[in-house]
């Protein structure tokens, strides 16, 4: 039994040797069986751990592709629309302000009503016109500014359909069910019955998401507003925090005594990178918002706190890299001559580059899927407007998601996934880039 | 007409001030950069004119590009310091004066309702809506905010072009050959990376002392035992202060107890399969797959954890109340279980890397000497390399644990906002992150007991997972000790 023998070290009497040879040799040779089965079953429970944290991953991969890709097409609606001069422009003057006020949900109503005349209360009407979204009105208003030539044609024009169509035509909502909650009108689904099978029915690519920022109707949302919230926040993340990491980084590395102070601040960054990430929220909005009156939900403040929030993994980062670089290129370089900041600027810190740089991409990274603190400055208003510089309000992407995700309609579920799809994109992008820096010049000294 | 003029005011002066403030402090700052340039240059050529040229280079002290930074830096420190200064003081001095040319009543607010006014008076002059019956008041102290706004910024360019002539004029006449300017340029930059150094320190400082300071002004509302040891946990408090049920109360156990709870829940998953892969990859399999399970299992640590989020909520939520309806077992559709579980999945890479690293340090001579006693590798994982990499672990344990206490966005969309008392994983709990986030989001008054209460609970999980983190960054530090 290997119990025993491994005891037996514990318990052996004043006479070593007690048990013969042969004696344990037979002990062992008949626990051998267990222990082999012992040492399957661990083998097995490892192996399963693996696999399991491996399909944690698939499933959740499998679930937000599955949920998501079907938010890169949307359904458009083809109508057949008469640009009526009597409805847009009675006067005839072709004057921007007349046309920018114009009803262009009229023009669309007509177009539905040439289509179905059937509907012809005033529920109907209604219902008719929510096939399409409210933001076709607005496309339609977009061309003919740009080109007021067409007023008095006739063309037909993919128009936006509504989320809920979108959501029907996907197959993401079950029929049945929509008619017994009433959602969608029972006139409804005979109409995009009839628009599927005169093929006015389509889905094109949706580039509305890419381009559009927010919006409370899903089929108007996306992500562009996010994403340049996101673009200017990491900006001023790198900005600040990548010249000030590798400050802290050198000066720890090659200049600070050894001394309590030091051991004092290297305690802190190791302790600031544990910090929870709400935390630095509260700071934020504690010391940037309340006390310094900088803007509230503004790229500006979520770059200063990610800046915070960053330093210790570049520091970090960036002394590992440091210490990497070999003493005899110092050695070489105080030898003819230089001085210890020279020796230090021109010829250990270009070869410490990469690794800083790998460590700053990945530092950035990190902020880029941070949202906790972000609520706390206050970046989750709604905001439709796509910000122009870091000091006007935005949001940004991980807090899009954040906001979709607690939006009721069906159609942002879709959006949700997508937006994380995104998000992904970028991250797996910057690592990537990161690991090939750190492939391409790290070197073996 | 009265209202017609007020808006045509507004407009004005929502032009004046609004007019790209960031354009305006970039031109400062591309003025800035060309006058530094100028000064880099100017500095340079005076010292190789005094010489004769780079032919006779050897009589100058330092190399020329040091006499150029030396005067940079004589240029560009003190605007530097003028621009905090402006910073941190211009706002201040122009609310101070408009406050003062308030019309008597106003000025006579008591202190917060006064911080609402000047509130309006900003919004007003970067042309924001505010409250409409306020407008008439404000127009006037708004249009002149955004005037000595104005003139602040006037203030700021004329200064600064004040600041480096004379930082450029005291440069000028200390620079001759002879002048030992890289020792000087070489002591600020030194100087310089060790104030960067500080900067985690500062943080540190600024993060305790913004949290205790209002966690202070909290418990002089609310007595301290109250809050650590009550029971109930309602922070709704009235506006007004005849309405009912105005006192909130302000019981942290439920919170605590539901952090606990799904943190638990969160290490029961994180901790047996993190070590068991930490084990699996390091002592039994083969160097080809571990090179690649090990950064396939570290994505899990790298998406963002509103994914997490979103897919405990949307996900394992309906999926768990489907599974508890089958059973016959009732499950909240926000249960502790399904967002502790969701939380431990993020945190098993957390567990894996840190015990993979561990059990990696343990010295290989420790693994022959049990393998030669005839131990199977189990055995020898179980009584050998584990004892020894146990203090790795623990620590690693421990800040798997803060970082469980302090996720935030995971609990915030998939866990409760009622504070229940209980340790049923299939009832909704709440956590203090929740609390925090929910006490602070949307609309506040920054002096109420509710918002103040963010600030107590943030300095509870600041003191608990500070303590967490040095203990278990102690535990690491003496263990990688004992074996190097």
């Amino acid at each position: 039994m290997p119990h025993d023998v491994k005891n037996s070290e514990g318990t052996r009497p004043s006479t070593p040797g007690v048990i013969p040879f042969d004696e344990s040799r037979r002990r062992v040779e008949a626990g051998l069986a267990r222990r082999y089965r012992q040492e399957r079953r661990f083998r097995l429970v490892g192996l399963g751990a693996v696999i399991l944290g491996l399909s944690f991953l698939a499933f959740l991969f499998v679930t937000i592709v599955g949920n998501g890709y079907g938010a890169f097409w949307q359904t458009y609606i083809k109508l057949d629309i008469t640009f009526d001069a009597a409805v847009i422009d009675p006067d005839g003057g072709r004057k921007p302000a007349d046309l920018s006020s114009a009803n262009y949900g009229r023009l669309i109503r007509n177009a539905l009503l040439d289509i179905f005349p059937d509907a012809n209360n005033r529920k109907d009407r209604r219902a008719l016109k929510a096939l399409v979204s409210t933001g076709a009105a607005f496309d339609l208003r977009g061309r003919v500014m740009a080109d007021p030539g067409l007023i008095g044609s006739t063309r037909p024009i993919w128009l936006l359909a509504d989320d809920k169509i979108d959501m029907l035509f996907k197959g993401q909502i079950d029929r049945s069910v929509e008619r017994e909650s009433g959602r969608l009108k029972g006139r409804q689904l005979a109409w995009v019955d009839k628009l599927i099978a005169s093929g006015r029915m389509e889905k094109h690519f949706n580039t509305r998401f890419f381009t559009a920022g927010d919006s409370r109707e899903p089929e108007l949302a996306g992500i562009w507003g996010a994403t340049k919230g996101s673009f200017f926040m990491l900006l001023v993340t790198i900005l600040l925090a990548f010249p000030m990491g590798v400050a802290a980084a050198i000066y720890l590395e090659e200049f600070a005594p050894r001394n309590r102070w030091i051991d004092i601040i290297e305690i802190n960054i190791n302790n600031l990178a544990a910090v929870p990430s709400i935390i630095f929220g509260l700071l934020g909005l504690a010391v940037f918002i309340n006390y310094m009156g900088l803007p509230r939900s503004t790229p500006l403040v979520g770059g200063l706190v990610l800046t915070l929030m960053t330093l210790p993994v570049i520091i970090i980062a960036g002394r590992a890299a440091l210490k990497s670089v070999p003493p005899s290129v110092r050695a070489a370089a105080l030898g003819i001559g230089a001085s210890r900041v020279q020796m230090i600027m021109h010829h250990v810190l270009p070869l410490a580059m990469p690794g800083m740089l790998t460590g700053a991409i990945i530092g950035m990274a990190r902020a880029l899927g941070e949202s906790a603190p972000l609520l706390m400055i206050g970046m989750i208003a709604f905001i439709v407007e796509v910000p122009g510089t870091p000091l006007d309000p935005s949001t940004a992407l991980p807090v899009q998601i954040f906001l979709w995700a607690d939006s009721p309609e069906r159609a942002f579920v879709e959006r949700t996934s997508a937006a994380i799809m995104v998000l992904l994109m970028f991250l797996l992008l910057m690592n990537v880039t990161a690991v090939w820096l750190r492939n391409r010049f790290e070197r073996r000294w | 007409m009265e209202t017609a003029a007020v808006r045509q005011r507004t407009v004005v002066v929502c032009f004046l001030s609004e007019q790209n403030i960031f354009m305006r402090i970039s031109t400062l700052m591309l003025l800035l950069t060309a006058l530094l340039t100028a000064a880099y240059w100017l500095g340079r050529g005076k010292v190789l004119k005094r010489i004769g040229g780079m032919q006779s280079i050897r009589k100058l002290h330092s190399l020329p590009g040091y006499y150029g930074y030396y005067t940079v830096i004589c240029c560009g420190i003190p605007a530097l310091f003028l621009l905090i200064f402006w910073f941190m003081a211009s706002d201040a001095l122009v609310i101070r004066w408009v406050v003062s040319q308030l019309p008597g009543q106003l000025r006579g607010l008591p202190a917060a309702e006064l911080g609402l006014v000047i509130n309006d008076i900003r919004n007003m002059a970067a042309g924001q809506f505010i409250n409409p019956d306020r407008v008439t008041d404000l127009a006037a102290a708004a249009e002149q905010y955004a005037h000595l706004k104005n003139i602040s910024r006037w203030a700021l360019a004329g200064s600064m072009l004040v600041v480096v002539s004379l930082g450029f004029g005291w440069a000028w006449s200390r620079l001759n050959p002879d002048f030992r300017a890289r020792n000087r340029v070489e002591r600020v930059v030194r100087i310089g990376l060790f104030l960067a150094s500080t900067l985690a320190v500062f943080t540190t400082v600024g993060i305790f002392l913004s949290v205790i300071f209002e966690a202070v002004r909290f418990f002089h509302k609310i007595p301290l035992t109250d809050f650590l040891f009550g029971l109930n946990w309602s922070p709704q408090t009235a506006i007004r202060s005849d309405q009912v049920g105005s006192s909130g109360s302000f019981g942290a156990i439920p919170l605590f107890v539901g952090t606990l709870l799904i943190s638990g829940i969160a290490m029961l998953i994180a901790v047996p399969v993190g070590l068991m892969i930490a084990i699996y990859l390091s002592e039994y399999a083969a160097p080809r797959i571990r090179s690649w399970v090990k950064p396939v299992v570290e994505i899990l640590a790298g998406i963002p954890t509103v994914v997490y989020g979103y897919f405990a909520a949307l996900t394992v939520a309906p999926l768990l109340r489907n599974l508890g309806e089958s059973l016959g077992i009732s499950v909240a559709s926000e249960s502790a279980l399904g967002a502790g579980l969701v939380m431990g999945v993020m945190i098993i890479p957390f567990v894996s890397s840190l015990s993979d690293d561990v059990i990696n340090a343990v010295p290989q001579s420790l693994r022959d000497a049990s393998y030669g006693l005839g131990a199977t590798r189990s055995e020898t994982v179980k009584r050998v390399v584990f004892p020894a990499a146990l203090p790795g672990i623990v620590s690693g344990i421990l800040l798997a644990v803060s970082r469980a206490i302090g996720e935030t966005i995971i609990v915030v969309m998939a866990a409760g906002l009622a504070a229940n008392l209980t340790v049923n994983p299939l009832k909704a709990v709440t956590t203090v992150t929740v609390q925090i986030v929910t006490l602070l989001v949307g609309d506040q008054e920054f002096d109420s007991a509710k918002t103040l209460a963010a600030f107590a609970l943030g300095l509870v999980l600041f003191v608990l997972t500070l303590m967490l983190n040095v203990i278990a960054l102690q535990v690491v530090r003496r263990y990688r000790e004992q074996y190097e």
